[in-house]
């Protein structure tokens, strides 16, 4: 598989919390010429199985859906107010490009000229519902000839190689998770193991919770992005991860004890393959982990994570090399498994 | 009663690495039992066969620790919270790891107490550097409070981890004594990762299907000074619970409780609960429903390094514990208008 | 059912007590209601009242739709019986403080006592004082007994409900009382269930009155295990458009109730539900919701395989107060979109389609 390309294909796909139909349908067509039965459930998730039912019931687990915003009622002067889908620093939303409803319509989100402002208003951060997305409609009218309320907007970002191994794009948090598992659907191996991209995680890890029901697997590997602070302004034990150092593997997280065997198997896997690899060394914010973990009556779960800068904003980057490495380390654990 | 409980609270068990209780707890009970097993996550089970309906009694090994989040070049870690702890508690407790290492939590400068924040705090294990330190602890390691047990003149008892060995103790002496035939089934499990979400009874009910559940575990009181408006005290008997964040107690079963106690002349005491939940939280909600409620031992300085209990609590709530299971559970059947 | 039918209906339930855990009373007026029309009644093990109008399909499997509103409504629990003869209390489900002081209470021990929150004169209060919010566990109530009196009906953990009987206000269709969070809902289901008692449909329609969804969806969430429905509908309140709303999104009172969109949501079900308003010249709002929807919804949507699940809300001022207010005709909208759609729903609808 052609990484750099897929990871911007993917990057590039509109995919907010509730409407991930475009990236299941891309991936669906991928899977689909490598002759993949795919099926897609109540909720939205598409699962995969790979190989033949045999052994101990893997399940490797990656997110569709990305961080957006949801269009919520449209005022007189043809602006549009809305509210975040998933966690979003209200901060980063001014002076941005958005794509806007089904049809992708160009938008911006402005503010007030710095010349009109008062001395002082510099510094207080916009909130949320004093900014308007601002797609030139006339009236309200106009807007709601174009638009339903309860729309999506995505940032306006086409994902570009910044160096020799580093991206910059929109929604790798999670299309690096999904291109990990693409990959190793897509690439020629023998190994069996059932995949589920799942939907609703940024708003409450609800896509993860059914599939985990209904395939009932003895282990469960979430593959995700996950944040590396490893830059100016953060003290270097606060950093969680470090670019170029590979795939991180979580102690826990908000929603799940990550198993401590499986987290052992992960390394043994990686020092086996000569891959580099480090910890997530934060136990806050949440993943597909725990709706997976707890399911039933208990499933062994870890978490592995590609990290990521700046997630959950227009613009994250991420090294390519951390990208194969993953790869490689899910194979690499998967083989001791199979 | 007092032997076992200082046995239990002092063990190893942070939430997510339960096992040297669970092996303890196992060779305390294991051969009475028809069967025990443990599931994915490492619940033990502790099983006595019999006719329907099936009762789940729950209490939870685990407590609250820290995780090792990062090892410095200079050897000092930093931490994370395993469980409702505050690092105004941590500071200056002297923690231990499964190895039987022992480090010193304490914070960088601050200039007032409100800056104690979890990033400020960092844990001396007396190594050198980091590679010195990674030759006795890892990150991701666990690591709980380092307390003996204390018997205080009278009839109380100090122990890091009351929360909730005193719960695993009431269970084991309850299983000692218990006399067969039993007029049904019974399951006691011995919970994961109480601390961290009620997530070993949540699977645990799952994978067990009971038609009624019950947690054993410990409940704050009122009775320090300025306490809470919370009418629970120590050593006024064992609290049945009424309600806490995580359950309402299905009142058939808060009623067979408190009849079962008024006629084995038990004190008890009724228990509701502002904030903080119980396993029993869980087992209601799985499946399609599992009716349930919790008995509670009274435990002042919850989450501290130094829980007290009454051994007349412990005794009482073995005695109600042994006679809820001595006679049928009431009928809580589908169908009644 | 005609519009002064609908208003006794709601009347009832809005009178019955019924706080989170403590349902029956509501419940059991809800049942009769049920069961004048035509559906079979029964609580499950949680205690959820199910009612079950019957399909007619003959070929093949029946689909289920389940229509669930919550029946608990917020109150409060006694935490301590003091000396002096006064009550502490905590909220059993979202109080605000600032609505407690003077409010009228029923506490529900050992024979049921009329008692109020108390509050220190306006004479004595400080400047500070008339600043600040009193929080609950500093408030208490007087029933006007002894300590010795009071200690030999009331205990810890008995019941407190609001003592408040609903009014209509002279427009004749405003509503206000407490507990229409969502005893509107459960009179939602009601008329529904009248539309359809002389009308044949293939599905089989559930009608659900949930318990304790005040305190986390905790009846949703075993309803929907136990039933695992091919698909739901969840009705419920919203906030109607009022006083100190404007940087919220809120919605009209007697503009129909508003349908939930966002990824709570089934699309399809969704569209459904708003072609049935359509086709039948109803009025209906669109609420869309980023996330969270704090409803029962919630809790079908992600149970066992996944339920298509849709969400119908009555505009409502004043939430979780004593002086909640909806209008009428919402209701009676409300369970018309709900019976037309379930007349619609047939073996090509559902998961499992």
């Amino acid at each position: 598989m052609k990484i750099k390309e897929t990871l911007a294909e993917l990057s590039n796909l509109r995919g907010v919390s509730g409407a991930e139909a475009e990236v299941s349908s891309y991936l669906a067509d991928r899977l689909e010429e490598g002759r993949f039965e795919v099926r897609v459930d109540s909720i939205g998730n598409l699962l995969v199985r790979k190989g033949r039912k045999k052994g101990k019931k893997l399940m490797l687990s990656a997110h569709m859906d990305e961080v957006g915003l949801m269009i919520m009622d449209f005022e007189k002067n043809g602006l549009l107010r809305f509210r975040a889908v998933g966690g979003i620093d209200s901060r980063i939303l001014v002076a941005k490009r958005l794509r806007v409803g089904i049809h992708a319509l160009p938008g911006v989100i402005g503010s007030k000229p710095i010349h009109l402002q008062k001395k002082g208003e510099q510094d207080k951060p916009f909130r949320e519902d004093s900014l308007y997305i601002d797609c030139g409609f006339k009236n309200h009218e106009e807007a709601a000839g174009y638009l339903k309320v309860g729309e999506y907007a995505t940032f306006d970002v086409k994902c570009a190689a910044i160096s020799k191994n580093a991206f910059r794009g929109k929604a790798f948090d999670n299309r690096a998770g999904c291109l990990v598992l693409l990959s190793l659907l897509l690439e020629k191996n023998s190994l069996s193991f059932d995949a589920a991209f799942t939907v609703q995680e940024e708003v409450g890890t609800r896509g993860a919770q059914i599939a985990a029901y209904t395939m009932e697997p003895d282990r469960a590997l979430v593959v995700e992005s996950t944040a590396a602070a490893d830059t100016p302004e953060t003290e270097q034990e606060l950093s969680s991860t470090i670019l170029g150092q590979g795939p991180a593997i979580s102690l826990m997280d908000s929603t799940v004890m990550v198993d401590r065997q499986m987290r052992n198997e992960l390394t043994v896997a990686a020092e086996k393959a000569g891959i580099i690899y480090q910890y997530r060394r934060f136990t806050g914010a949440g993943t597909d982990g725990g709706a997976i973990a707890y399911s039933r009556s208990g499933v062994k779960t870890a978490v592995l994570s590609v990290p990521c800068r700046y997630i959950h904003s227009p613009h994250s980057v991420l090294y390519e090399s951390d990208l194969k490495s993953t790869i490689d380390l899910v194979r690499s654990w998967l083989d001791t498994q199979q | 009663m007092e032997k076992i409980l200082k046995t239990l609270t002092e063990l190893y068990g942070p939430s997510g690495e339960e096992e040297t209780v669970r092996e303890k707890i196992l060779e305390l009970v294991g051969k009475r039992a028809d069967s025990t097993f443990t599931d994915q996550l490492g619940n033990l089970f502790v099983l006595f066969r019999g006719n329907a309906p099936k009762i789940l009694i729950s209490a939870h090994m685990d407590e609250i620790g820290i995780i090792v989040t990062n090892i410095d070049e200079n050897g000092f870690l930093r931490l994370a919270p395993l469980g409702g702890l505050s690092p105004s508690i941590l500071t200056g407790q002297r923690l231990r790891f499964k190895s039987g290492l022992i480090g010193l939590v304490y914070h960088e400068k601050i200039n007032d107490l409100k800056e104690l924040t979890w990033p400020k705090l960092y844990l001396d294990i007396g190594q050198k550097s980091r590679s010195e330190a990674e030759k006795v602890v890892a990150i991701g390691d666990l690591a709980c409070f380092d307390q003996p047990f204390v018997s205080v003149p009278g009839s109380r008892f100090l122990a890091k981890a009351m929360d909730n060995r005193a719960g695993c103790a009431v269970l084991v002496e309850t299983i000692s004594g218990l006399k067969r035939p039993l007029p049904q089934e019974v399951c006691f499990v011995f919970s994961v990762q109480e601390e961290l979400g009620l997530r070993g009874a949540k699977t645990a009910a799952f994978g067990y299907e009971p038609d009624y559940g019950l947690a054993v575990d410990v409940t704050r009181v009122g009775d320090t000074p300025k306490a809470d408006n919370m009418a629970v005290s120590l050593g006024l008997g064992p609290a049945i619970k009424v309600k806490d964040s995580s359950v309402i107690t299905h009142p058939l079963i808060r009623r067979f409780m408190v009849d079962q106690a008024k006629n084995l002349n038990i004190d008890y005491q009724l228990e509701v609960l502002e904030r903080g939940g119980t396993d029993a939280g869980a087992i209601h909600l799985s499946r399609a429903g599992v009716p349930s409620g919790a008995l509670s031992i009274p435990c002042r300085y919850v989450h501290t390094p130094s829980e007290m209990v009454d051994s007349a609590d412990l005794e009482n709530a073995v005695n109600l514990l042994s006679g809820l299971l001595r006679v049928p559970w009431p009928a809580v059947t589908e169908g009644h208008l | 059912m005609n519009e002064s039918e609908l208003v006794s209906v709601l009347t009832r339930l809005s009178s019955a007590t019924g706080v989170a855990g403590f349902e029956d009373q509501a419940v059991e007026i809800a049942a009769g209601y049920f069961q004048s029309y035509g559906c079979t009644v029964k609580r499950d093990r949680f205690g959820n009242l199910l009612a079950l109008k019957a399909g007619t399909a003959k070929k093949g499997r029946i689909v289920s739709l389940a229509l669930v509103a919550h029946i608990d409504e917020i109150g409060a629990m006694v935490t301590k019986v003091e000396g002096g003869g006064f009550l502490r209390f905590t909220a059993i489900g979202g109080l605000d403080a600032r609505t407690l002081p003077g409010q009228a209470v029923l506490i529900h021990g050992r024979k049921i006592l009329k008692g109020v929150i108390g509050a220190k004169p306006p004479h004595l209060l400080t400047d500070q004082e008339r600043k600040k919010t009193v929080p609950i566990d500093k408030l208490f109530i007087d029933v006007g007994l002894s300590y010795e009196d009071l200690n030999n009906i009331v205990s810890v953990g008995d019941i407190i409900s609001f003592e408040q009987n609903p009014l209509l206000l002279s427009n004749r269709k405003y509503i206000s009382g407490k507990a229409l969070d969502n005893r509107a809902g459960v009179a939602a289901l009601i008329f529904c269930a009248a539309e359809l008692a002389d009308r044949k449909h293939e599905a089989n329609i559930f009608f659900i009155a949930s318990l304790q969804e005040e305190v986390g969806l905790r009846g949703a969430t075993t309803a929907a295990f136990g039933l695992n429905p091919d698909l739901a509908v969840a009705v419920d309140v919203t906030h109607g458009d009022g006083p100190g709303l404007e940087n919220n999104f809120s919605y009209k009172l007697g503009a129909g109730p508003a349908l939930a969109t966002g990824p709570n949501f089934d699309v399809d079900l969704f569209s459904k539900l708003k072609n049935a308003a359509a086709d039948n010249y109803l009025p209906c709002q669109i609420e869309p919701i980023p996330g969270r929807s704090g409803t029962d919804a919630w809790a079908f949507q992600v149970t066992r395989e996944g339920i298509p699940t849709g969400l119908l809300s009555i505009p409502l001022r004043y939430m979780h107060s004593t002086v909640e207010l909806i209008n009428i005709d919402d209701l009676a909208v409300c369970g018309k979109i709900l019976s037309f759609y379930a007349r619609s729903v047939n073996y090509t609808h559902g998961k499992r389609s």
